[in-house]
């Protein structure tokens, strides 16, 4: 039997990216729908060239903003993640905590946040980071915890301490983990910063699109959705790219297993 | 093989080297025992088989000698002295070869180096030296040339012998082998029984094999333990008189078949009771 030749599909999102465009251009321009309730996409291009200058202000804004609220929740995530997974007694406490924490929808800590520290960068960076750091604990958490007990049984027969356990195995084995909940978080931080600054800003995506809807400029409101949804994706692939090229060991370690 | 090999197995001045003292252990208040009034000597450069059914506490039995837990009653000596934690001069190896997958072979040997003294202070200086010595036991079992692979380009069988290598790169006086070979093929096996009874020969260490195959045990060992059910208790003590160096030919011959089908017996007499 011959073996089927791997096919090559990466044209096909973009056909249908494209084919999407069309229909809704195609729709907008022959039922007429008005640009102030569902803009076409030539006039959200139209819009984003317009407004080119402005938008990539508030892009920056929302990027910077978004990274370090994120860079937080790496390091916090990180932290907790090894103190909840290196313990079993912290697992035990800390576990239960967490997942009710997560539980909180995030969005509610805006106000709050607001009253701390006021309206601006603050609480969107805060507000990235609370959303975007609990990936990133559970996953270092259980790539630590879940270390297979016969290889435990080995080291500690060797008299290995748990903290060379934990560097030579549970780290290791917890960066597939980890870098899988990079792309994640990474998306969810965008996720936060947009929210809190649709609410609490003056300034970034969040705030461009809430003002440019309250003087019904739709087309710029697509534009600003176009422009977050951008950096988000490309974000979201770089995290990808870096987590296949840090940990390409752990798939290929399937791959053979099967 | 080596000269070693005319020897009587256990020559009567050897030293012993685990000294089990009606040792009982319950993992919980609940439970019950899980072993229970083990009483037993290994000598040093014994090849010792613990055979039993599943649950009996084979298991339990090297977590207590390797010191990963403590007798409930009684008292387990071992190398002289009374084990209350890791003993440090034990290498296991188990059913899965539990090699790190983001290590080469070489790196997953080195890592007992990484662990234990005194290889763990002077590994820096003495790389060279150990990865030799790494190479050398790779070449013993028969992967040499897979140095640089990493576990998931070797096969089961690969694995498992670079495993057992890991298990002996530190020189240990006491290898522990729970069931290593009980998820390869027949074939792979018993070519596995023969690098096992090689390195032996050629090294002398002391050897716990757990197993419930009793060719197995019969062909490798100079002690048999037969274990009940749990409570697992000793039942009988065996010693297989067959002469060595072993060749697998002899796993044909009446008077191994014989050992086996007697062993068989004291295990189907367990399932009955
Ligand atoms: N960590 C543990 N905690 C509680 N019970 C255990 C534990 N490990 C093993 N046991 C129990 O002890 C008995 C013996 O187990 P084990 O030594 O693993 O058997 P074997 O290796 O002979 O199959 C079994 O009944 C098993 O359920
Ligand atoms: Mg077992």
């Amino acid at each position: 039997m011959a073996t089927k030749k791997p096919t090559n599909d990466a044209w096909a999102p973009w056909a249908f990216f494209i084919a999407i465009l069309i229909v809704w251009q195609g729709v907008c321009t022959g039922f007429a729908v008005s640009e102030f309730i569902f803009p076409s996409p030539i006039a959200i291009v139209k819009s984003l060239i317009e407004f080119a200058g402005p938008i990539a202000d508030h892009a920056w804004q929302t990027f910077w903003t978004t990274l370090a609220g994120f860079g937080i929740g790496v390091v916090v995530g990180l932290l907790l993640g090894f103190i909840i997974g290196s313990s079993r007694f912290m697992y035990n406490a800390l576990y239960p905590l967490m997942i009710g924490f997560n539980s909180i929808p995030k969005a509610a800590f805006v106000p709050i946040l607001v009253v701390w520290f006021g309206i601006g960068t603050v609480p969107a960076i805060l507000t990235a980071f609370l959303i975007s750091f609990f990936p990133i604990v559970v996953n270092v958490a259980t790539g630590l915890a879940t270390l297979e007990p016969e290889l435990e049984d080995v080291l500690r027969a060797l008299g290995a301490k748990r903290i060379d356990v934990l560097l030579k195995v549970g780290l290791p084995r917890s960066l597939p983990y980890f870098f899988a909940s990079l792309k994640v978080s990474i998306t969810l931080a965008f996720v936060g910063s947009v929210v809190s600054e649709t609410v609490a800003a003056n300034k970034g995506i969040g705030y461009l699109m809430m003002s440019a809807g309250s003087s019904m400029r739709m087309g710029l409101v697509f534009a600003g959705l176009i422009v977050i949804s951008a950096m988000a994706m490309v974000m979201y692939v770089a995290f990808a790219a870096l987590e296949k090229r840090m940990t390409g060991w752990a798939t290929r370690g399937m791959d053979s297993r099967q | 093989m080596s000269q070693a090999a005319d020897l009587p197995a256990e020559a009567p001045s050897a030293r012993v080297l685990v000294d089990f003292d009606r040792v009982d252990l319950a993992y919980d208040d609940t439970g019950g025992n899980a072993i229970e009034d083990v009483s037993l000597t290994i000598r040093e450069g014994e090849f010792v088989a613990v055979v039993g059914p599943s649950g009996c506490g084979k298991s339990t039995f090297m977590k207590l000698v390797s010191g990963l837990r403590p007798p409930s009653e009684g008292t387990v000596i071992v190398d002289g002295r009374e084990v209350s934690g890791p003993i440090k001069i034990v290498g296991m190896a188990f059913q899965a070869p539990t090699l790190l997958p983001w290590r080469t072979a070489m790196d997953n040997l080195m890592l007992p180096l990484e662990i234990v003294e005194p290889y763990r202070s002077n590994l820096k200086q003495n790389r060279a030296e150990y990865e030799a010595r790494a190479r050398g036991l790779l070449k013993t079992v028969g992967l040499e040339g897979n140095e640089d692979k990493f576990p998931w380009q070797l096969s089961g069988g690969m694995q498992q012998r670079a495993s057992i290598c890991r298990a002996l790169i530190h020189e240990p006086k006491l290898l522990l082998l729970d069931e290593p070979f009980g998820a390869l093929d027949a074939f792979t096996r018993e070519e596995l029984w023969c690098v096992l009874r090689d390195l032996w020969m050629e090294k002398r260490f002391t050897v716990i094999l757990v197993t419930h195959d009793l060719r197995e045990a019969t062909f490798l060992a100079d002690t048999v333990y037969v274990m009940s059910r749990r409570p697992g208790r000793i039942l009988v003590r065996k010693s297989i008189e067959l002469p060595r160096p072993r060749d697998l030919e002899i796993t044909y011959e009446e008077r191994f078949t014989d050992i086996v089908l007697e062993l068989r017996e004291h295990i189907g007499r367990i399932r009955k009771a």
